[in-house]
């Protein structure tokens, strides 16, 4: 009963300290002149931002398939390792599915900025056409934020219920959210049965409507006749990286939750030795994909194909192109064949390596397309030859991804990061063990 | 107390019943007696027996019934989104005339109120190697048959017509420009900021040049909207004049030909010929024809060339299509 006591108290959300609040006070801050640049854009016009006729696409797009790539990450963790019955996911879950959660909802919002008339979103409703791939985004985001939001809530009821009792005398206010959001828990049989029967067939749907997501993404780009697009590869290659985006966002949350929560001895370098694994077979899975997309035209590439893929392995976009495939998937892969290279730190170090090489892979793969147009770029003014956001632009993507960092940052601060009544229930089982064993 | 209570509140849902039934039959007297004395001035007793369209018998007074004129066929209505019956407009580019005058793109620009920096019509200088000809081509909206931009559009505000033509509702574009990267021939131009016609469209306007202002699919960029797509519209408005696009008129060297495909004749306002026998006998293309858009625009290859490519190179604008007003 004691070590019960004192799992509660690691577990259970705590205010913010300093650090938190000045964190929090920083990404609100970031969000609110995102917002301000936002409303300067409708008003005016996306003249602000530097796309143009020819680069009619920017980082909006980029930055919103990095948030569904992200997004990912419920799909893999919580699901794949609960089918194939993987016990060390039970401490990383709940981190896994905030952050699907709070990115497939800011992917939602980042496509909406990207509208030239938000006024008519109404439209896509009234007039909806269903052989569209916006169609099919209309119908499959809005379905992963159910889903996802479903499989973050269900396995929270019974830590909710103990929360709601564990804070009855010193935080009443607060309990009373809990209760409230305990939907009358007790644990008791019957309950227990419809939950877990939930829960699995969220975890089962949640892996097709994950890989629909990612795929449908693919698909705005590989059903035009673009260079660098039309390509049948698009649909696997963009699961394939999300499957790296996702892990690397985890390992990099994971790793700043335990720190700031003082975790150690739940999550441990086991953990993180068994995330770094999962990370080098995502990494591996991609690196396939990625010699498919840019390696094998080499020998059929058509002129138009060849001039792209010039500019990006040695042309214009080297630097870039370079930096996301090394520093974003050839580096990691490398380190974390090592034991050492997943300890903690470099996992974290690794983890947002991904992170912002998995941002700029986006980047890469909208930008020079839209760029490499089949009739020559002519008759438009030199600056729209090329493309590089302007300051409303990374005003607002900045700001975007302050706010998806925020609304983990408040689940983390009232949610249990950590699920209690499983972690209990798995120490309790273990002890149990022991005893039957000596 | 609660007895008390419900009883109140019966008492007040019948009376505001009551009340509500009272004014709605009233209500109702009051048309049906207004109709009444205005119909019994002419009324004349008689009746004559018609058929409706579903093939009930009724009475009407004769006093109501007049004549009218027949109704036109519905084949033959127009329909902004049908398009003009049994046309199907095509037109044929020939190469070997074009010396980049750039007529076509100022009359374009001037008729279509352009006042953004990317003409919908614009004359590209092309070569395809460096051992060939370069030669001038003047590109606009193919109007596809396989139209790509309408296949993505995600809210039919992009639409192929029966006609031929691919035209688009400003009213109703969203700005997701899927259309604009589904295009393989990059013609379709988007309005960033507001596009600020209203001196030019006023002037015409005043001056009593086009009756109406609002914006319609048949008159793209009168006016244009802020936030939607503009592209080259074969302009509907002219043909319904049965006038030649702008572009066509324009043309000093008549490169522009336009014509109706079922006719199987194409005009360049100098010379009227048989479609088919020119792209027999000039072997006509269409632009990227691999790709499977089915084009409705055919070019004629720059061979024979009547008018010498240099020509055209003191024109040449690498980076401006649409002239800027002066600035006073």
């Amino acid at each position: 009963m004691k070590n019960y006591d004192a799992l509660l108290i690691d577990l259970a959300p705590k205010k913010f300290g300093k650090r938190g609040t000045i964190w929090t006070l920083f990404l609100t801050v970031i969000v609110i002149m995102g917002l301000i640049a936002y409303i300067d854009q409708v008003i005016k016009g996306q003249v602000v931002t530097n796309m143009r006729d020819y680069a009619l696409w920017g980082i909006y797009i980029s930055n919103f398939v990095f948030f569904v790539a992200t997004s990912f990450v419920g799909s893999v963790t919580v699901a794949v390792l609960r089918l194939t019955k993987n016990s060390w996911r039970t401490p990383l879950v709940r981190i896994a599915e905030i952050i699907s959660l709070a990115a497939i909802v800011m992917a939602g919002i980042t496509i909406m900025i990207d509208m030239g008339r938000p006024d008519r979103l109404l439209n896509l409703f009234l007039y909806a056409r269903i052989q569209s791939p916006i169609t099919w985004d209309v119908i499959i985001v809005p379905t992963s934020i159910a889903l996802s939001f479903l499989l973050l809530y269900f396995p929270l009821l019974p830590d909710f219920a103990i929360l709601k009792n564990h804070f009855s005398k010193t935080k009443p206010k607060h309990s009373k959210w809990y209760g409230k959001l305990a939907l009358n828990w007790t644990g008791s049989p019957v309950q227990k049965t419809i939950q877990e029967k939930s829960i699995r067939i969220i975890a089962v749907m949640i892996i097709p409507v994950g890989i629909l997501l990612q795929t449908i993404d693919a698909w705005l780009f590989s059903t035009t006749y673009r260079i660098g697009w039309d390509s049948t590869n698009m649909g696997a290659y963009f699961i394939s990286g999300a499957f790296v985006a996702g892990v690397g966002a985890l390992v990099s949350v994971v790793y700043v939750i335990r720190r700031v929560r003082k975790l150690e001895n739940y999550i441990t370098d086991y953990h993180f030795d068994k995330m770094g694994k999962f990370l080098g077979l995502a990494c591996l899975i991609y690196l396939y994909f990625n010699i498919n997309e840019y390696l094998l035209p080499i020998f059929t590439a058509p002129v138009e194909e060849d001039i792209h893929l010039n500019a990006l392995v040695s042309g214009e976009y080297a630097p870039l192109f370079w930096f996301a495939q090394i520093v974003g998937l050839l580096l990691p892969l490398f380190l974390i064949l090592f034991k050492k290279g997943r300890k903690p730190l470099p996992m974290f170090i690794i983890g947002m390596m991904v992170v912002v090489g998995s941002w700029w892979k986006r980047y890469i793969i909208v930008t020079p397309t839209l760029l490499h147009p089949f009739l020559p770029i002519e008759g438009v003014p030199e600056s729209w030859h090329h493309y590089f956001p302007s300051m409303h632009e990374w005003l607002i993507t900045v700001a975007t991804l302050a706010m998806c960092l925020l609304i983990i940052t408040l689940f983390v601060r009232y949610l249990p990061v950590i699920p209690i009544q499983r972690t209990a229930d798995e120490r309790e089982l273990l002890k149990t063990a022991k005893n039957i064993e000596s | 107390m609660e007895d008390n209570n419900k009883n109140s509140r019966r008492k007040f849902l019948d009376k505001g019943l009551k009340i509500g039934l009272a004014t709605a039959i009233g209500g109702f007297a009051i048309s049906k007696i207004s109709k009444l004395n205005a119909k019994s001035n002419t009324s004349t007793g008689e009746f004559v027996e018609l058929m409706t369209t579903d093939g009930t018998l009724i009475q009407v007074d004769a006093s109501e019934v007049m004549e009218i004129e027949h109704s036109k066929n519905d084949d033959e209505k127009y329909n902004v989104r049908e398009g003009f019956p049994n046309r199907k407009f095509v037109m044929v580019i020939d190469l070997a005339k074009c010396k980049n005058a750039l007529k076509c793109v100022s009359a374009c620009n001037k008729h279509h109120y352009i006042t953004g920096e990317n003409a919908w019509l614009k004359v590209h200088k092309m070569q395809e190697s460096e051992e060939t000809a370069p030669y001038w081509m003047p590109r606009t909206c193919m109007h596809c048959d396989q139209p790509a931009c309408v296949t993505v559009c995600p809210v039919d505000a992009t639409f192929k017509r029966r006609d031929g033509l691919v035209l688009i509702d400003n009213e109703r574009c969203i700005g997701c420009r899927f259309c604009m990267a589904a295009c393989p021939y990059s013609i379709r131009v988007f309005n960033w900021s507001e596009p600020g016609q209203e001196i030019t469209l006023n002037m015409d306007h005043n001056m009593g040049m086009h009756e109406h202002m609002e914006s319609t699919p048949d008159y793209g960029g009168k006016p244009s909207l802020k936030g939607t797509v503009d592209k080259c519209d074969f302009c509907p408005h002219a043909i319904k004049n049965d006038e030649l696009p702008h572009c066509v008129t324009a043309c000093p060297n008549g490169v522009f030909y336009f014509g109706d495909k079922y006719e199987d004749t194409v005009t360049n306002g100098e010379e009227t010929l048989r479609l088919s026998k020119l792209l027999e006998e000039k072997a006509g293309y269409r632009l990227l024809e691999e790709l499977g858009t089915a084009p409705s625009v055919y070019y004629l290859p720059p061979v024979n060339r009547l008018v010498d490519f240099k020509d055209g190179l003191e024109n040449y604008k690498e980076f401006e299509s649409v002239e800027k007003p002066e600035e006073s």
